[in-house]
């Protein structure tokens, strides 16, 4: 492990989403755009309250799974990755550095969007707003890992957008956004009891109601946690110097 | 730079597949070092599956590689091997600066050697440009000068020249003589028959096997030919039958 080589890829990775502002402007706005919408759409009634917190949850997930998942398999398919191969660059050096560009984006994108659904739709969060963004930022580097994960399964660009109904919708459907988790059948909650983003999901409705300890959230912390550790490590199993 | 002075890559006996197709039949080769050796055959001959053994990133079926005189894709070889694969392996949007940057990050080398490959390589007029809106050709030499980073002992360049106006393909081939003079060993492959020329000695390949090990003037009179394509030519048609069936 050597940190000058992490570091240098992350700034690469930044220096690339630099030279394109767009989608800079769309990792900011989108989410807060959507927040915005389910607020007014649900405006006299107390959905936004029981569905915003998960939100914030969401966007950082979804939208670093993809980013992620996409820039790597371009970065597969161009060649580049092979070079980087042949020279001095551990794979964990690649993905960790990966993990912390996005990281960083996942930070301003999750400020953006609990600033916005918090005094603009007028969100109320009872506990800390600390730990609303400690949640957001390990959902956000969860999504990173899982996506760096799934490029490693996908030849082309659609094969690694349809990850995103494969990987990321039974989060969402199990997550407790629709029906609270212990109102689902049996099997399904245990199921839901195994995906990471239910726990993402318990944490900040958890912050939002100020209803468990700080403990209680650190614990679905280290949960998101050893998911993303998981995915990297599989990462970095499925990254290969040698290829057929 | 280390004290090395053997042969710059020994094969021997090399059987690669790519799928369920055979690559290379058994290809064993011995490359002298500081010399620009020419690797030519036709496209689909296995001239880019013996490049990726060599740097170390090809799967083999068996045989042995032996570069700079360790085993091929040792750790040890990642800052003293540089690889240029056939399309250019570089980030189309970052500059061309930011771009060298990086991969001189990577491989730990001294800041000034951004500036001295992009001189190298004659890309001053573009450093601050993104790859994106550079030529083909212009790209090819970004990919080139970020092998030449830290002067490494083997250059692999696949196919560097292809694309390139005449005018830049003798001023690279100069670049190249230029660094084999100062001890660096290059294997450059072309399917252009007329590079044959500038080549210090030759591997001729087809179908997954090694035709001739020659230099330029040795081939033409081992052959009898007018010009390497002729001589190409006369070796295909001695070589025996079977070889030349495994071919398709």
């Amino acid at each position: 492990m050597n940190a000058s080589r992490t570091l240098a890829t992350a700034r690469r990775v930044l220096q690339q989403i630099r030279h394109d502002p767009r989608t800079i402007a769309l990792l900011l706005l989108v989410p807060s755009l959507l927040i915005g919408l389910v607020s007014w759409l649900f405006s006299d009634t107390a959905v936004f309250e029981r569905v915003g917190p998960a939100m914030i949850a969401l966007f950082p997930f979804i939208v670093m799974f993809l980013v992620t998942s996409i820039t790597t398999l371009r970065e597969r398919r161009t060649g580049t990755l092979e070079r980087l191969l042949t020279m001095p660059l551990g794979k964990l050096e690649f993905i960790l550095g990966y993990t912390l560009a996005f990281g960083l984006l996942a930070i301003l994108q999750a400020l953006v969007a609990v600033g916005f659904a918090v005094w603009l739709c007028g969100l109320t969060i009872s506990g800390s707003i600390w730990l609303l963004l400690a949640v957001a930022l390990a959902d956000a580097i969860l999504g990173t890992t899982l996506g760096l994960l799934a490029s490693a399964f996908a030849r082309t660009e659609f094969q690694v957008v349809q990850f995103m109904p494969a990987i990321v919708f039974p989060q969402i459907l199990l997550g407790g956004i629709f029906i609270p988790r212990d109102q689902l059948p049996d099997v399904l909650h245990a199921i839901s009891d195994w995906l990471p983003l239910s726990h993402a999901i318990d944490a900040l409705n958890a912050v939002a109601a100020d209803s468990e300890s700080a403990e209680w959230i650190g614990g679905r912390l280290l949960i998101i946690g050893a998911f993303a550790v998981g995915a990297i490590v599989l990462g970095s199993v499925t990254l290969r110097r040698r290829t057929p | 730079m280390t004290n090395y002075h053997g042969p710059a890559i020994i094969i021997d006996r090399l059987h690669v597949s790519r799928g369920r197709r055979k690559v290379l039949h058994g290809v064993t080769v011995s490359v002298e070092p500081g010399q620009v050796v020419g690797l030519l055959g036709p496209s689909g001959c296995g001239k880019t599956t013996l490049m990726r053994s060599i740097v170390g990133v090809q799967r083999i079926d068996s045989g042995t590689v032996t570069v700079l005189g360790s085993p091929a894709g040792t750790p040890n070889l990642r800052r003293r091997v540089g690889y240029v694969t056939q399309s250019a392996s570089v980030y189309d949007d970052l500059t061309v600066t930011q771009n060298l940057s990086y991969f001189r990050r990577v491989l730990g080398a001294e800041r000034g050697e951004v500036d001295r490959v992009i001189e190298a390589t004659d890309l001053g007029a573009h450093a601050s440009q993104l790859v994106d809106t550079l030529s083909g050709g212009q790209r090819a030499r970004v990919s080139l000068a970020a092998a030449l980073i830290g002067s490494p002992e083997l250059l692999v360049l696949d196919e560097p020249t292809v694309g390139l106006d005449p005018v830049l393909r003798v001023e690279l081939w100069r670049l190249f003589h230029a660094l084999a003079d100062e001890g660096t060993s290059l294997l450059v492959s072309s399917h252009v028959m007329d590079e044959a020329t500038r080549c210090d000695r030759l591997l001729l390949m087809r179908g997954g096997v090694l035709l001739a090990d020659e230099t330029p003037t040795g081939l033409l009179e081992s052959t009898g030919a007018a010009d390497t394509e002729d001589a190409f030519l006369t070796l295909i048609a001695r070589t025996p039958r079977k070889r030349a069936e495994d071919d398709s």
